[in-house]
C-alpha cells in the first residue's frame, strides 16, 4: 500500500510508554487508568513511569490495576517503548532518550522548536504532533487536544477570576440589600472563550463577548452570552478555525469597543491568538486604568505575550487596582480533568492508527487527519502538511443560508397574503368564469352554484383553524360526513314518482339500496371511529 | 313533513356540519364537534326519510340498509387498530366513491325526471361528472388501501409515458362526455357512461399506483377531497343544497389538507400527483450526490448507552416516524417518556406534518398510547427548542430529520422543512439499518459528530431501553 508502512517491522504488539512530565508546574499526564484499559484492548502493552500521574491524582496502583506496567526510571521507559505519549514537547535531553526509529505523540509545536525537530528527525523518529491536527475535519474533532485543553482552560479562567473577584457573580436580592450581577467581557470566542462564556453565564454573570469572526455570534448566544459587534464591516475568519489579522480601520473601531467594555466590565477574559504571531495587544494600560477597582483580567494568551499590555506571564499581579492574571498553566491547574480529556484524544488517535486492533500503529499518510499531524515520518520531516484537499467551502454555507430563509418564508406562505399580481390574475380568471356561468346557466343552477361557492369558502375558513394534531380525526369525520351522499340514495329508493310508466323501479331500488348500505357503513363507522380516536386525546 | 320543513332541517344539518369541523380546532372541543356531526347527520337523514321525496313504501328498505351498513361500520370502527387508521380511512373513501357512482347511475336511468334544454344538459353533465369523480375516488382509494396495508408494494409503479396515458384518459373521458350528451337513445348514453366509468376506474388505479409510500398523506387527503366533490356533484344532480354544501365543505377541507402536506414536503401538488418521486430523484441526485457525500463516521451505541444519555439529559425530544407505527412501539415510547418525566426530565414529542402515512397519523398513535397532547408539538412550535435540548431521539424516521434539506442546496429534498434534531446537543437515531429513507437520499445526520445510531428493531430496542431505565 503506498504511503503506508508498518512500524517496526517485527510483528509483536507494540509498547506505549508514558513518562512523567518534566516541565516545572506541569501536572498533567498523557494517559489515565481508564484509557490504559482501552489501549490494552487495542492490543498494545502500556508502561507508565512511576509517579507520572501523581500530580493529577492518578496513583501508580491505579495504573497497575488498569493493566499498565510501572517503570521506575525514565531512561528505561523511553528505551523500552515503541511509542511515547507525552503532553508537553520533550526537552532536548528527553528527545535523546527516544529509541532509534521510535514513535512520539503529543504537543510538539514544530514551528517554535526547529532544534527539537532536527534532533527527532536524526533519530529516525515518527512524530505525531497533536497540535498540527487539521481541526476543520469533523472526523478529527475527537482527537482535537487543542480544543479539549482550551475548554478546560476557559473554565479554569473563570474560576481563577471568581477567586480573585471580591463579589458574587450572580445578582441577588438579600436581606442586606441588592447585589448587582458581575459583568464579564470575553475577548475571543474560540473554544476557550466559549467555555469561559458558558461557565460565567452559569455562575449568573452578565456575559458579553466579541470575536472578529462574525459567525460565532450564534454560539455565543447559545451559551447565554451577548455578542458585541465591532462597528466596522470586515469578517476575520482565517484558516483552521483561527482568526486572522484585521485591517487598520477595523482595529481602531475594535479598540474603541474594548475601551467601552473595559469601563463597564468587572471581569475581562482575553483569549485572542493569531497562529505563528505574538498575541494581539487588545487591552491597553489606559483601559486597565479605566476599570473599576477590584476588577479582574484573566489573560489566557499570556504564554504568547498576552492580550493585555500589563500582563506578566505566569503570574497574577495587581495594577491600578485591577488583578491581572497571566497564568500559563490554566489547564494544568485542573490536571485530573485535562489529563482525562487529553488521554482520550490520544486514545482516539491510537484507534485511528490501529484500525486492525492488533496492537500495531500504522501511519496512513492517505488519511487527511493523520497526514496533517504527522510532523516527521521515519526521520523525514513532513511538516508542514499540504493544505487539505477538500476544505469545507464557505460558499456552500452562504448558499444554504438564504435558502433556509426562503424555506421558512415558504412555510408561512400559507397565511401570508398573495403577491398583488398573482391575486389580480386569480380575480381575473374568476371574473371570466363567473361571467360565462352567468351568461349560459339557468337560474335554478345558479342558486345551487351560489350555495356551492359560499360553502367552499366556509370550508376553507373553518379547516384552516383545525390543529394539525387532529388531522386524522378531521379526515375520518369528514369522511363520515361525506356519507351525506346517503340522501341521494334515500330520495331514489322510493320516491312518490315510483310506479310511473317506464321507470325501472327495481333497478333503481337495487342501486340505491346498495349505495345506502355503503354509505351507512361509512356513516356509522366514520363517526364511531372518530369518537374512539378523540376520546384518546387527553392532557 | 313539508318541503319547507325539510329544507330548514337541511339548513340546520349544514350548520351542524360546519360546527363539527370547527370543533376540531382544539382537542377540548373536538369531542363535541364529532357529536355535532352525528346530530347533523341524523337530522339530515330523518328530514329526508320523512320528507316529501320518500314514500312510506321505502321505509323498510331504508331501515334494512341502515342496519346492515351500520352494523358493518360499527364493527369495523370498534376492531380497527390505531396503526391501521390510514387503511380504514382509505377504504371508507372508496365506499363513498362507489356510492356516488351508484347514485349517479340510478339517477340516469330514472326516467321520471324531466328537464328541458339547458337544464337537461346541465343535469347530464352533473351525472357524468359525479360518476367520473366517484369512480376515480373508488378505485384510487382501493389502491391506496392496498398500498397502506401492504397488500400492494409501496414502491411507485411507473408505466412508460404515464403522463401521456393520463392525458389520453382525460381526453377520452371528455370525448365520451360529448357522446353521452349527444346520445339519441338512453342505451347509447349508457354505453358512453359505462366506458367512461371504466376509464375513470383505470385512471384512479394508475394515478395512485404511481405514488410512493411516503407521499401517501397527500394521496389520502386528496381522495378525502374527491369524496367531498363527489358528494357535491351528486347534490347538483339531485338539486339538493345540503349535499352541495356538505360536499363543498369536505372538498375544500381535503384540498387544504393536501396543500398542507405538500408544503411540508416542499413539493407542489401537481408533482406529487403526477407521481413517482423515485423517478425524479436519480437525475437530480447524480450531480449533487458527489458534492454532498456526508463526511464523518457513524457511531453506533447500544441500548444501555442510550439509557445513560437519556438519564443524563435535562430535556429530551422524541421524534417518531413511520417506523414507530410499523413496530407498534408507541406504548413502549410512552412508558419511557413517563419514567423520564417522573425523574424530572422534560420530555416532548415533535411531529413532522408528513410523519407517517396520513395527516396527523403520529398524533393519533401517541394519543392511543395515552401521551398527553400538550407535550406533543408541531414542527413549527418545537424547531426552535432543539438547541436547548440535551437529547433528541428519532424513532423510525429519516427524511423528516435530514439536515441536507436545510443545509445542502444540491440535495434532492433541499428546502423541505425538517425537524432540526442535529441542533440538539446529542441525537440518537433508532433505525434498522443504514438504508436511506423514502426519498432515497443519504442522511448526513447519521454522520454528525453529535449523533449516535441505535441499530435494531425499534420495539425491541425501546423495550431494552425501558428495562434499563427501570433497573
Amino acid at each position: 500500500m503506498p504511503g503506508t508502512s508498518i512500524y517496526p517491522p517485527d510483528s509483536a504488539a507494540q509498547r506505549i510508554g508514558v513518562p512523567r512530565e518534566t516541565l516545572p508546574l506541569e501536572k498533567r499526564v498523557a494517559t489515565v487508568p481508564d484509557v490504559v484499559e482501552k489501549l490494552v484492548k487495542l492490543g498494545f502493552t502500556v508502561a507508565v513511569e512511576s509517579g507520572a500521574g501523581d500530580a493529577a491524582d492518578f496513583s501508580d496502583g491505579a495504573y497497575r490495576a488498569a493493566g499498565a506496567e510501572i517503570i521506575s526510571d525514565a531512561a528505561t521507559l523511553w528505551a523500552t517503548s515503541d511509542i511515547i505519549f507525552k503532553v508537553r514537547p520533550p526537552s532536548l535531553d528527553e528527545a535523546c532518550l527516544l529509541r532509534e526509529g521510535g514513535m512520539l505523540a503529543g504537543f510538539i509545536w514544530p514551528a517554535q522548536s526547529p532544534e527539537l525537530m532536527q534532533q527527532l528527525a536524526a533519530r529516525h523518529a515518527t512524530v505525531l504532533a497533536i497540535d498540527c491536527l487539521p481541526r476543520m475535519l469533523s472526523r478529527a474533532q475527537k482527537m482535537d487536544a487543542l480544543s479539549s485543553t482550551a475548554s478546560v482552560s476557559g473554565y479554569r479562567a473563570v474560576i481563577e477570576a471568581a477567586n480573585a473577584f471580591g463579589r458574587y457573580f450572580n445578582g441577588q436580592i438579600t436581606a442586606a440589600g441588592k447585589v448587582p450581577p458581575a459583568k464579564v467581557f470575553v475577548a475571543g470566542a474560540g473554544v476557550a472563550g466559549l467555555a469561559a462564556i458558558g461557565t460565567a453565564a452559569n455562575l449568573g454573570a452578565i456575559v458579553r463577548a466579541n470575536d472578529t469572526r462574525a459567525e460565532v455570534a450564534d454560539q455565543v448566544k447559545s451559551l447565554g452570552g451577548e455578542f458585541v459587534k465591532v462597528d466596522y464591516e470586515e469578517d476575520g475568519s482565517g484558516g483552521g478555525g483561527y482568526a486572522r489579522v484585521m485591517s487598520e480601520g477595523f482595529q481602531a473601531a475594535q479598540r474603541q469597543m474594548y475601551a467601552r467594555q473595559a469601563r463597564d466590565a468587572d471581569i475581562i477574559i482575553t483569549t485572542a491568538l493569531i497562529p505563528g504571531k505574538p498575541a494581539p495587544k487588545l487591552i491597553t494600560a489606559d483601559m486597565v486604568q479605566s476599570m473599576r477597582p477590584g476588577g479582574v483580567i484573566v489573560d489566557m494568551a499570556a504564554e504568547q505575550g498576552g492580550n493585555c499590555e500589563l500582563t506578566v506571564p505566569g503570574k497574577a499581579v495587581m495594577r491600578h487596582g485591577v488583578t491581572i492574571i497571566g497564568y500559563t498553566d490554566l489547564a494544568s491547574r485542573m490536571a485530573r480533568q485535562s489529563s482525562t480529556l487529553y488521554a482520550t484524544n490520544l486514545l482516539r488517535l491510537t484507534e485511528e492508527l490501529c484500525k486492525a486492533k492488533d496492537g500495531r500503529a500504522v501511519v496512513n499518510m492517505e488519511d487527511d487527519a493523520i497526514r496533517g499531524l504527522t510532523a516527521i515520518k521515519e526521520g523525514v520531516v513532513t511538516w508542514p502538511a499540504p493544505p487539505l484537499k477538500q476544505a469545507p467551502a464557505p460558499a456552500v454555507r452562504a448558499a444554504a443560508a438564504p435558502m433556509a430563509e426562503k424555506k421558512s418564508g415558504h412555510r408561512h406562505g400559507a397565511r401570508s397574503p398573495l403577491p398583488a399580481r398573482k391575486l389580480a390574475v386569480v380575480f381575473a380568471v374568476a371574473a371570466v368564469l363567473f361571467a360565462c356561468i352567468g351568461a349560459y346557466a339557468p337560474t335554478a343552477f345558479l342558486g345551487h352554484f351560489t350555495v356551492f361557492v359560499l360553502a367552499c369558502f366556509i370550508g376553507y375558513m373553518v379547516v384552516w383553524n383545525v390543529t394539525p394534531a387532529l388531522h386524522t380525526p378531521l379526515m375520518s369525520v369528514t369522511n363520515a360526513i361525506s356519507s351525506i351522499i346517503a340522501i341521494g340514495a334515500l330520495v331514489q329508493i322510493a320516491p312518490p314518482e315510483a310506479g310511473a310508466a317506464g321507470r325501472p323501479d327495481e333497478l333503481i331500488l337495487g342501486l340505491a339500496f346498495a349505495a345506502l348500505v355503503l354509505t351507512a357503513t361509512n356513516m356509522f363507522g366514520g363517526f364511531a371511529v372518530t369518537r374512539r380516536m378523540l376520546a384518546m386525546f387527553r392532557k | 313533513m313539508s318541503q319547507s320543513l325539510a329544507t330548514v332541517a337541511y339548513l340546520g344539518a349544514a350548520i351542524l356540519f360546519v360546527l363539527s369541523l370547527g370543533g376540531l380546532s382544539n382537542p377540548e372541543t373536538s369531542r363535541r364537534g364529532n357529536l355535532f356531526g352525528m346530530i347533523g347527520m341524523v337530522l339530515a337523514v330523518l328530514a329526508t326519510v320523512f320528507g316529501p321525496r320518500v314514500s312510506p313504501a321505502g321505509i323498510a328498505w331504508i331501515v334494512g340498509a341502515l342496519v346492515i351498513g351500520g352494523g358493518i361500520g360499527l364493527y369495523a370502527a370498534k376492531t380497527v387498530k390505531m396503526t391501521q387508521m390510514p387503511e380504514l380511512v382509505a377504504l371508507m373513501h372508496s365506499l363513498v366513491g362507489l356510492a356516488a357512482c351508484l347514485v349517479g347511475f340510478a339517477s340516469y336511468v330514472d326516467t321520471s325526471l324531466h328537464f328541458q334544454g339547458a337544464e337537461q344538459t346541465i343535469h347530464e353533465v352533473e351525472i357524468y361528472v359525479g360518476i367520473l369523480i366517484g369512480a376515480i375516488t373508488f378505485s384510487g382509494s382501493l389502491i391506496a388501501f392496498g398500498k397502506l396495508n401492504g397488500k400492494i408494494g409501496g414502491k411507485p409503479v411507473l408505466l412508460p409515458g404515464r403522463h401521456w396515458l393520463n392525458l389520453a384518459a382525460l381526453l377520452l373521458a371528455i370525448w365520451f362526455g360529448g357522446r353521452f350528451l349527444d346520445a339519441a337513445t338512453p342505451g347509447a348514453g349508457m354505453a358512453a357512461l359505462v366506458v367512461m366509468t371504466l376509464i375513470a376506474l383505470l385512471f384512479g388505479v394508475h394515478m395512485v399506483m404511481a405514488i410512493g409510500g411516503a407521499d401517501m398523506p397527500v394521496v389520502v387527503s386528496m381522495l378525502n377531497s374527491y369524496s367531498g366533490w363527489a358528494a357535491a356533484a351528486t347534490g347538483f344532480m339531485l338539486n339538493n343544497d345540503l349535499l352541495i354544501v356538505t360536499g363543498a365543505l369536505l372538498g375544500s377541507s381535503g384540498a387544504i389538507l393536501s396543500y398542507i402536506m405538500c408544503q411540508a414536503m416542499n413539493r407542489n401538488f401537481v408533482s406529487v400527483i403526477a407521481g413517482g418521486f423515485g423517478a425524479g430523484t436519480p437525475n437530480k441526485a447524480a450531480p449533487g450526490g458527489k458534492a454532498a457525500q456526508p463526511q464523518g463516521e457513524v457511531v453506533a451505541v447500544n441500548a444501555g448507552e442510550t439509557t445513560d444519555m437519556l438519564r443524563g439529559a435535562r430535556s429530551v425530544i422524541i421524534v417518531p416516524g413511520y417506523g414507530m407505527a410499523v413496530a407498534q412501539a408507541q406504548h413502549t415510547v410512552y412508558e419511557i417518556a413517563r419514567i423520564l418525566r417522573e425523574k424530572g426530565i422534560t420530555v416532548r414529542f415533535a411531529i413532522h406534518p408528513v410523519a407517517g402515512r396520513m395527516p396527523g397519523h403520529m398524533n393519533v398513535l401517541l394519543a392511543e398510547a395515552k401521551v398527553p397532547y400538550d407535550i406533543v408539538m408541531e414542527m413549527d412550535e418545537i424547531n426552535e427548542e432543539f438547541p436547548d435540548t440535551d437529547v433528541a431521539m428519532v424513532i423510525g424516521a429519516n427524511d423528516i430529520v435530514n439536515p441536507g434539506a436545510a443545509e445542502d442546496p444540491t440535495s434532492p429534498i433541499a428546502g423541505m422543512p425538517v425537524l432540526e434534531v442535529w441542533k440538539a446537543r446529542n441525537s440518537i437515531v433508532m433505525k434498522r439499518s443504514m438504508a436511506s429513507g423514502y426519498a432515497g437520499v443519504d442522511n448526513p445526520l447519521f454522520y454528525k459528530e453529535n449523533n449516535r445510531m441505535l441499530f435494531g428493531d425499534a420495539k425491541q430496542m425501546l423495550n431494552e431501553v425501558l428495562a434499563a431505565l427501570r433497573a
